[in-house]
């Protein structure tokens, strides 16, 4: 029997507001243990949250984004459970009226795009975080974190094999970046993903017992997890046993997942509305006025620039995967640059002074009508190709305009007849029985003499035009 | 029907402990209340806006503006134990 694997994730959203979500606190990462925290996200008696206008407007960003419908009603909840890193006893989160439901989101993933159902978006805090310290034999705790403000993001179990999870991650990771709504760093856990995962008989349509996966700190592990998982799951049908639902958590260094207790996960949170925040109603305006602040979105971006430029999925995929590549791309172009010359200057060795400065393209001194200006001077025999990749290494830093280090370092091809005339008539008296094989008819024995004389020229030639020159002296003199 | 099961795991979520000797009291309590929402669920409310919020309040904010958060001493004065700046609690991971 064939089985088919069945994944749905869950991805939780820190967000880069400046206060946490119901309360003024710094929301930030790495301060001391417990030097951000108020009587409101330490849940004092007698304290009452106030919501974050910013985070309902993240929240509608992060909706309209994934093509959700976005609830003109908005209310909390409160979810209760009891473990020390959440000092009130609930979380606030929401329950039945989410701040969006009903989207989808489109990526490309084994080369075909696909349309994956978001089943909602809510908003809710963060909790703390507890540190097991076996030296004190005991639980501490850092309430920094809480009141966070989150996103959780939920898909339809309708991922269908481990690299369409990680394909789908990727690509909202994507577009919740082109947002700016949150650092998305999954290894400092601004970024975070559960995955539910069952196996079902192909062609069956009952969904099989599914087990919540947890712990992954990247999309990789995401992946290992959730084949380890399905291979799990396979392995135990096959043998006449049943999968039973559980909550699972990946263990990185032995890649393997292992049952959380039961006691951690009994869970019944006995959701009811959160009597301290009223609730949010919404107006079309509100929600159209957000719509109009959303930036053009990778994948819609992605289908128009190969549209429009007439590139390669493949080189649009790298254009897009960061937005300010892909404004510096366009920017460029603007200039009426040929493109295809500036694909591959900006995916081949921009990218790689990007990469081996760790850094974006706008920390850079190098601005679009650079590039623009020393692709030309490539394509216009100005130049050669090495030399090109030096200037760019140099102005990517230094800024300079691409014409005057070509002037400074005397980077500009000889392309003068007179002077290449003499330098390559010295090369033929040197080698008179390469010039006879030229002679009687073997071409390429050109390339030995063309050889010489950029050597002679310090690579100062265009090797093309030194190739003709030479193969016209020969036949001619 | 509430059962004197039912009485204590929700005293365990709660993380209450109840005598045996009370368990009938709140489940005739609980078996009340209970009651209580059958009868409510009998009205008829086709035409009543449902109500989510007892006050006829909505949309309050604040502005995403930083304000400062209690001093360590202070955020400590709350601790029943602490150890460097954490508040140390019962073990909760073997
Ligand atoms: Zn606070």
């Amino acid at each position: 029997m064939d089985f088919e694997t069945v994944i749905g994730l869950e991805v939780h959203l820190q967000l880069n507001t400046a206060t946490k979500i119901f309360c003024a606190c710094r929301n930030d990462f790495g301060l001391p243990a417990n030097t951000c925290v108020c009587p409101v996200c330490l849940g004092l008696p007698g304290t009452l949250p106030v919501l974050n206008r910013m985070v309902l407007r993240s929240g509608m960003k992060v909706g309209l984004a994934l093509n959700c419908t976005i609830n003109t009603f908005v209310k909390f909840d409160r979810k209760n459970y009891y473990y020390p890193d959440l000092p009130k006893g609930y979380q606030i989160s929401q329950f039945d009226f989410p701040i969006a439901k009903k989207g989808f989101l489109d990526f490309i993933t084994g080369g075909q795009e696909k349309r994956i159902g978001i089943t909602r978006a809510h908003m809710e805090e963060d909790a703390g975080k507890l540190i097991h310290d076996d030296a004190v034999n005991a639980t501490l705790v850092d309430y920094n974190r809480t009141g966070t403000p989150l996103i959780e993001i939920v898909s339809e179990p309708e991922l269908r094999s481990a690299q369409e999870a990680y394909d789908y991650l990727s690509a909202l990771k994507l577009t919740l970046q082109y947002l700016n709504v949150s650092d998305c760093d999954m290894e400092k856990g601004s970024l975070r993903c559960d995955a539910n995962v069952s196996i079902r008989p192909k062609g069956e349509e009952k969904l099989g017992t599914r087990t919540e996966l947890k712990n992954m700190n990247s999309f990789s592990a995401v992946k290992r997890a959730i084949e380890h998982e399905a291979e799990r799951q396979a392995r135990l049908v096959f043998s006449g046993g049943s999968v039973v639902q559980q909550t699972l958590l990946w263990n990185e260094e032995k890649s393997v997942t292992v049952p959380m207790r039961s006691k951690e996960q009994a869970h019944d949170y006995r959701y009811f509305p959160e009597p301290d925040l009223v609730p949010f109603t919404l107006t079309e305006a509100a929600i159209a006025a957000v719509r109009g602040e959303l930036p053009e979105l990778p994948f819609v971006r992605l289908r128009r620039m190969v549209a429009q430029y007439g590139i390669m999925d493949y080189d649009a995929i790298i254009l897009v995967s960061d937005r300010a590549f892909a404004d510096f791309f366009e920017a460029a172009a603007l200039t009426g640059v040929d493109v295809k010359s500036l694909v591959n200057w900006m995916n081949g060795p921009l990218m790689k002074e990007l990469k081996e400065r760790r850094c974006r393209v706008t920390d850079l001194k190098l601005k679009p009508l650079d590039l623009a200006a020393l692709v030309r001077r490539v394509n216009d025999g100005t130049i050669s190709n090495l030399a090109a990749k030096d200037i760019l290494a140099d102005i990517v830093d230094s800024g300079k305009d691409v014409d005057l280090v070509i002037r400074e370092q005397g980077l500009a091809q000889v392309s003068d007849e007179d002077e290449l005339g003499k330098i390559v008539d010295d090369i033929l008296k040197e080698h008179p029985q390469v010039v006879e094989q030229i002679r009687s008819g073997k071409a390429n024995a050109a390339g030995f003499l063309v050889g010489q004389a950029m050597k002679r020229m310090q690579g100062k030639a265009n090797p093309k035009i030194l190739n003709e020159f030479i193969q016209r002296r020969v036949m001619h003199v | 029907m509430i059962t004197n099961e039912t009485v204590k795991y929700i005293a365990s979520l709660s993380r209450l402990h109840i005598e045996e000797d009370r368990l009938p009291v709140f489940r005739a309590e609980l078996e009340s209340i209970l009651q209580y929402i059958d009868q409510l669920a009998k009205l008829e409310v086709a035409n009543v806006p449902p109500t989510s919020h007892v006050f006829q309040m909505e949309n309050v904010f604040r502005d995403d503006v930083v304000a400062p958060s209690l001093t360590p001493a202070e955020a400590m004065s709350f601790a029943i134990d602490q150890h460097s700046g954490h508040y140390k609690v019962p073990k909760v991971i073997e």
